[in-house]
């Protein structure tokens, strides 16, 4: 898989034109990136320092010392002819990054190399006779991921693009925006096949351009099933015969396109870049880079799963983002119980989340009040359900979720002599119920929950639960 | 050192500059280009077993500038020299896209 992430710089890589997708057309052009002849490119720092620390959570070895080459091609958007990017020394390589799948469990995909370069500008043809240039993305700053042919299916490809997305964003270095083209994945895709003891490869089909999660897994399935049907009408399909073939992508008709085969493959001719000079890292400020990444989302996720108990899905949900991720661990060092916020984290946070459309942080309520929250609820001052209702109150104010309960009647009542009237008054109104519960085994379990309901209905949602519980069966033993 | 220089090496080279070269010019080049290579090959001669390989002529590394936006041109400076213009963007004869970012 080749992916490019567009990093979140303010400028561009090598001149200081404002990355601003959706300007006006040609409106963020200068000198250096339209490769107006006597024009020098300088390298942006904080490209660099975005390009490392991905490198490095990724498991890589960055390179102490690194240098910048031409890949020279003729197109329209490619105003200097090459593209400044890294050939032979990248910013990072040998690296490994982790992945679950659903069927295999835990995947571990090598990476060869992550390196920076500069992304090209807009063709734009469509329903016109000619093409219209746009050159404001060209010289955008891109990091170029490549792995190993580590992942084996469809699903590991899509397990492995949302894990990586997961992480640009966690790191800061990408807002990976996938509709705007902030994460752009390429999966190279063969089949082996063996048939009467002999391996058979198909050819490589490099899918252009996939920004979806769901078209990077429909593109590698339907390729996988397109290789297997031509190989079996024509042995000869094979990578042998054919190399390596460009296809882009229909996701409407959910097909690949051939674009372009060996014979057209390009000779870049790559070359030192002499307007650039090398960058050396030293190993200290390396180190420092390194120790700031701090812990990344696939630890924190396990440290949930072990040492709270969550399942791995809730733990997933929780570690999303690193915003809500720290909501949550902050709100723990607040005092709230780790199951307790799990849950509320999962059952009407994230609710409340997902109508408003931000992350579970971007509610904007504080740690203090989410674990006060968690503590009432832990502590049995307020059910899991007035919980909820609370919390909804606690969006775009400052009012503490004791205030609340307290205004809303939402303080459970653990009184007995209150919550035995309720369980009376339940009794006598319900004979049917009563009747099942004590002498129809079949029924019993439904009577019991049928009788505890209408408990917490005359209770206005205000008793104990497991009062109630206590209660009702001892009234019902009598 | 790789091949050396012949027409058919000549005509590729052409090809990937996107040159239209005559008969008459691509045996003009590869001579020319020969007796350039054949020049430069005299390096070759020197020992360079135990040498680091130089990727730049300038000792000079870590040239880097902070993230600061600066000032652009405007469309119409921008476009100034363009062969052919559409609006704010350059135009040019239809061509097939997909290519390699």
């Amino acid at each position: 898989m080749e992916i490019h992430v567009q990093l979140a710089t303010r400028s561009k890589m090598f001149c200081a034109c404002l990355v601003e997708p959706g300007a006006p057309p040609n409106e963020r052009v200068c000198p250096v990136c339209l490769g107006m002849p006597g024009s020098l490119p300088v390298i942006n720092r904080r490209a660099v320092e975005f390009a490392v620390r991905m490198a490095l959570a990724l498991n890589c070895t960055v390179a102490r010392f690194t240098k910048w080459d031409r890949k020279s091609y003729f197109y329209p958007d490619l105003p200097k002819n090459y593209q400044i990017s890294q050939y032979d020394l990248p910013i990072g390589a040998g690296g490994h990054f982790r992945i679950s799948t659903k069927e295999g469990g835990d995947r571990t995909i090598r990476i060869r190399r992550a390196h920076l370069e500069e992304d090209a500008g807009k063709n734009l043809h469509e329903g016109l006779d000619h093409t219209r240039v746009d050159l404001n993305r060209a010289g955008t700053p891109l990091l170029e991921i490549v792995t190993e042919p580590d992942l084996a299916s469809a699903d590991e490809a899509y397990a492995f693009a949302t894990e990586l997305q997961r992480l640009v964003v966690w790191l800061g270095v990408s807002e990976a925006n996938m509709q705007k083209g902030q994460m752009r994945f390429e999966p190279n895709v063969n089949v082996s096949i063996t048939e009467g003891g002999r391996e058979f490869r198909t050819p490589i089909a490099e899918v252009k351009n996939l920004n979806s999660f769901r078209s990077v897994r429909n593109a590698v399935a339907y390729e996988v099933d397109r290789q297997r049907a031509q190989w079996k009408a024509d042995h000869g399909y094979t990578l042998d015969q054919h190399g390596k073939m460009n296809f882009g992508w229909d996701d409407v008709r959910g097909v690949t396109e051939f674009q372009r085969g060996k014979e057209e493959a390009h000779d870049y001719r790559y070359f030192p870049d002499p307007d650039l000079v090398p960058v050396l890292f030293e190993p200290d400020w390396l180190s420092e880079q390194a120790a700031s990444l701090g812990e990344l989302p696939q630890a924190r996720q396990a440290r949930l799963r072990e040492s709270i108990g969550l399942s791995e899905a809730d733990a997933a949900t929780i570690t999303a983002d690193r915003a809500t991720s720290e909501l949550f661990d902050t709100a723990i060092a607040a005092g709230a119980d780790g199951k307790v916020l799990g849950k509320q984290f999962i059952n009407f946070w994230s609710a409340q989340a997902n109508a408003k459309g931000v992350s579970i942080a971007g509610l904007g309520v504080s740690a203090t009040r989410i674990a006060e929250l968690a503590k009432l609820t832990a502590e049995g001052i307020v059910s899991a359900s007035a919980a909820a209702q609370i919390a909804e109150k606690m969006l775009g104010n400052e009012e503490s979720p004791t205030a609340i309960a307290n205004r809303e009647g939402l303080v459970q009542v653990r009184d007995e002599s209150a919550t035995q009237a309720w369980v009376d008054q339940a009794i006598a109104a319900n004979a049917q119920a009563v009747a099942d519960a004590q002498s129809n085994p079949k029924k019993k379990q439904a009577a019991i929950g049928f009788l505890r309901g209408q408990v917490m209905k005359l209770s206005g949602g205000k008793a104990d639960p497991k009062l109630v519980g206590e209660l009702l069966e001892k009234k019902l033993s009598e | 050192m790789a091949a050396p220089i012949d027409e058919p090496a000549v005509r590729h080279i052409a090809k990937l500059a996107r040159l239209q070269l005559s008969e008459d010019e691509v045996r003009r080049y590869t001579a020319q280009l020969a007796d350039i290579l054949g020049y430069v090959q005299q390096l070759a001669a020197v020992d360079t077993a135990n040498i680091e390989p130089t990727s730049h002529a300038l000792p000079v590394t870590n040239v880097l500038r902070e993230d600061v936006p600066g000032p652009t041109l405007t469309p119409d400076q921008a476009l100034a020299n363009a062969p052919q213009r559409e609006g704010n963007f350059f135009g040019l004869p239809k061509v097939l896209d997909q290519e390699d970012a």
